[in-house]
């Protein structure tokens, strides 16, 4: 049974798409010659270009969504598109906010099961998925045994980019009735936090703080190495659920997958939860008081040390060399 | 103002976890209240106080023959439990798992439903909204902060470059993530409390499904579980004041410096 048809979700982001929908895209393409997006907002000219470029030959429109969550008007469009020109083999959705909420809904709208926390997906007659579990220590594969359409969501970073020759996807218009927006959930305000350096999933560098940092205030020392090595802070669970920092920052299981040139973990022991977000990283640095903690057995370097005393003198010799 | 709120007992996640001979997450060990699951618990009875009139009811699907984690949630202060406890539905994925817990709510519609985003253990993060689409509802994920204003509910939420301003009229579904607020103690009173207040336990049978749930509901198969590539443990060196030192060093040869 040939894949013949799938249908991938791209999020829009200030006029592109973005990273993990290339990604999603550019895998389709390996698995099916026939791959459509399905994309929202008011600004799908920008945006066929860059999904044709990716390996979508149509590009399906919701249109614009007035303020209103994704998920009800995006699902209620595909619940819809599938009625009218036919289920594909499979719909991937990257993970993100708003992905997740498309995903249920259209799951529960569709009556199909949806498998989450994708890392692989072959072709071995018929979609096999790939999930991490145990902290990624085991690889569970999977496949849908019911009717499809198979909704499957798909973590960051799982493929690789890859742009072809493709011309600009053909527009087809996938509006939704006024009744997808009837009581939805609306945005009112948008606050944009000023960050200044790289994003959590796309830098070089990620250092992360744990709750070996002790209290709230020395996450300082955190943002202060990330920035000065041109990086971006991350965190553990744990200091997430304790309030100290935001839930964008967190690393891991629940949270961001970031495969860095390096991973710098400051006072994060390496609970299973943390490591499956990060144990891609090319390179790991560890930096730990307790000498037998987990975090050691996957650093390529480790310095067993108090990072209250180790944190400030690596800031300190960074900004020695300017 | 009556609040639900989806809880969940999972395998102690500081525990060695394994699968079972079906691929199912082995479960037969002690179960503890999802960590994940406390800040809605804590939310709940925050915004009932508020209102200040309504009960919070905890609602959960898994095996009832440990209820610690549920009495856990009643010691805090929530009302009442329910817990559909049934051996058909070991293996029902996220979808099902709604349609069980819409079975529940359904029969009694609070003005508020709050989830976690995700569970710890399964984290497939989809069962609220599947669970909202089943309900008719409208749902908020990822809040940072929850308030009720009359008919409707407010909520940060959280996003890729800071947060939105949400508002959507009750009822309303709002997945919350951790750190909100500050999970509370349960007091001494309150564990004395929690030992007599209702815990209702159902079957399958009881809400009227069937083989839309358990494992034929969920319409999928693990095929295999393979051992993931690992990566082996490289130098470690104990901080003698040249610590920073030796990481520069390090970044220094990984070219990043």
């Amino acid at each position: 049974m040939a894949i013949s048809n799938i249908w991938v979700v791209v999020e829009p982001s200030n006029g592109s798409l973005t990273t993990t929908s290339l990604e999603l895209l550019s895998h389709a393409r390996t698995l099916s010659s026939s791959v459509s997006a399905i994309t929202w907002g008011d600004q799908t000219a920008a945006l066929a270009a860059e999904a044709g470029e990716f390996g979508a030959t149509t590009l399906y429109d919701v249109g614009p969504l007035n303020g209103v969550l994704p998920g009800v008007p995006v699902a209620a469009a595909i619940a819809e598109l599938v009625a009218n020109v036919g289920a594909p083999d499979a719909i991937l959705v990257p993970t993100s906010y708003d992905g997740r909420d498309i995903a249920g809904r259209l799951s529960a709208r569709l009556d199909r099961p949806v498998l989450t926390n994708v890392t692989g997906l072959a072709d071995e007659d018929g979609l096999v998925t790939e999930h991490p579990v145990f902290g990624g220590t085991l690889t569970v594969k999977a496949r849908f045994t019911g009717e499809g359409p198979g909704i499957i969501v798909v973590r960051a970073k799982s493929f690789v980019v890859e742009p072809t020759e493709g011309l600009a996807a053909n527009v087809v218009a996938a509006p939704v009735g006024v009744a997808a927006f009837a009581g939805a959930a609306t945005i009112t305000t948008s606050h944009v936090e000023e960050r200044t350096g790289p994003k959590l999933e796309e830098a070089a560098v990620v250092v992360s703080g744990g709750r070996g940092l002790g209290e709230a205030a020395s996450y300082a020392l955190i943002e202060e190495a990330a920035k000065l090595l041109n990086g971006a802070p991350g965190a553990s669970r744990a200091i997430v659920d304790a309030g100290w920092v935001p839930y964008s920052h967190q690393v891991g299981q629940t949270g961001k997958t970031v495969k860095p040139t390096v991973y710098i973990a400051c006072g994060i022991s390496g609970a299973t939860q943390h490591m499956v977000g990060m144990k891609g990283s090319k390179n790991i640095v560890a930096i730990n008081k307790d000498a037998d903690a987990p975090i050691f057995q996957i650093a390529d370097f480790g310095i067993v040390g108090d990072v209250h005393k180790v944190l400030p003198a690596l800031i300190e010799a960074l900004k020695a060399r300017g | 103002m009556n609040v639900v709120v989806c809880v969940k007992q999972i395998p102690d996640p500081a525990a060695p976890q394994s699968l079972d001979a079906a691929h199912n997450l082995d479960r037969s060990g002690k179960l503890i209240l999802d960590e994940a699951d406390t800040y809605g618990v804590e939310m709940a009875l925050q915004l009932v106080d508020k209102a200040g009139s309504g009960e919070v009811t905890v609602v959960s699907m898994g095996s009832a023959a440990d209820v610690a984690g549920l009495r856990n949630a009643l010691a805090m202060g929530a009302a009442k439990a329910v817990i559909v406890s049934d051996d058909s539905l070991r293996g029902t994925d996220s979808l099902g798992t709604a349609k069980v817990l819409a079975a529940v709510i359904r029969r009694d519609l609070p003005d508020l439903i709050l989830c976690a985003t995700e569970s710890s253990d399964g984290y497939t993060g989809t069962t609220p909204v599947q669970l909202a689409e089943l309900l008719g509802l409208p749902s908020i994920t990822f809040a940072k902060s929850v308030t009720v204003e009359g008919t409707s509910v407010k909520v940060d939420r959280q996003t890729e470059s800071g947060y939105d301003e949400v508002t959507a009229p009750l009822p309303a579904l709002v997945t919350v993530t951790a750190g909100v607020v500050e999970p509370r103690y349960a007091s001494f009173k309150g564990i004395m409390a929690a030992k007599s207040k209702p815990v209702e336990v159902l079957s399958v049978a009881d809400l009227g499904l069937a083989s839309e749930v358990g494992p034929a509901g969920a319409r999928q198969a693990i095929t295999e579980v393979v051992a993931a590539e690992s990566r082996q443990a490289g130098e470690k060196y104990v901080d003698e004041g040249d610590g920073a030192e030796k990481i520069v060093a390090f970044l220094e040869s990984i070219k990043v410096l």
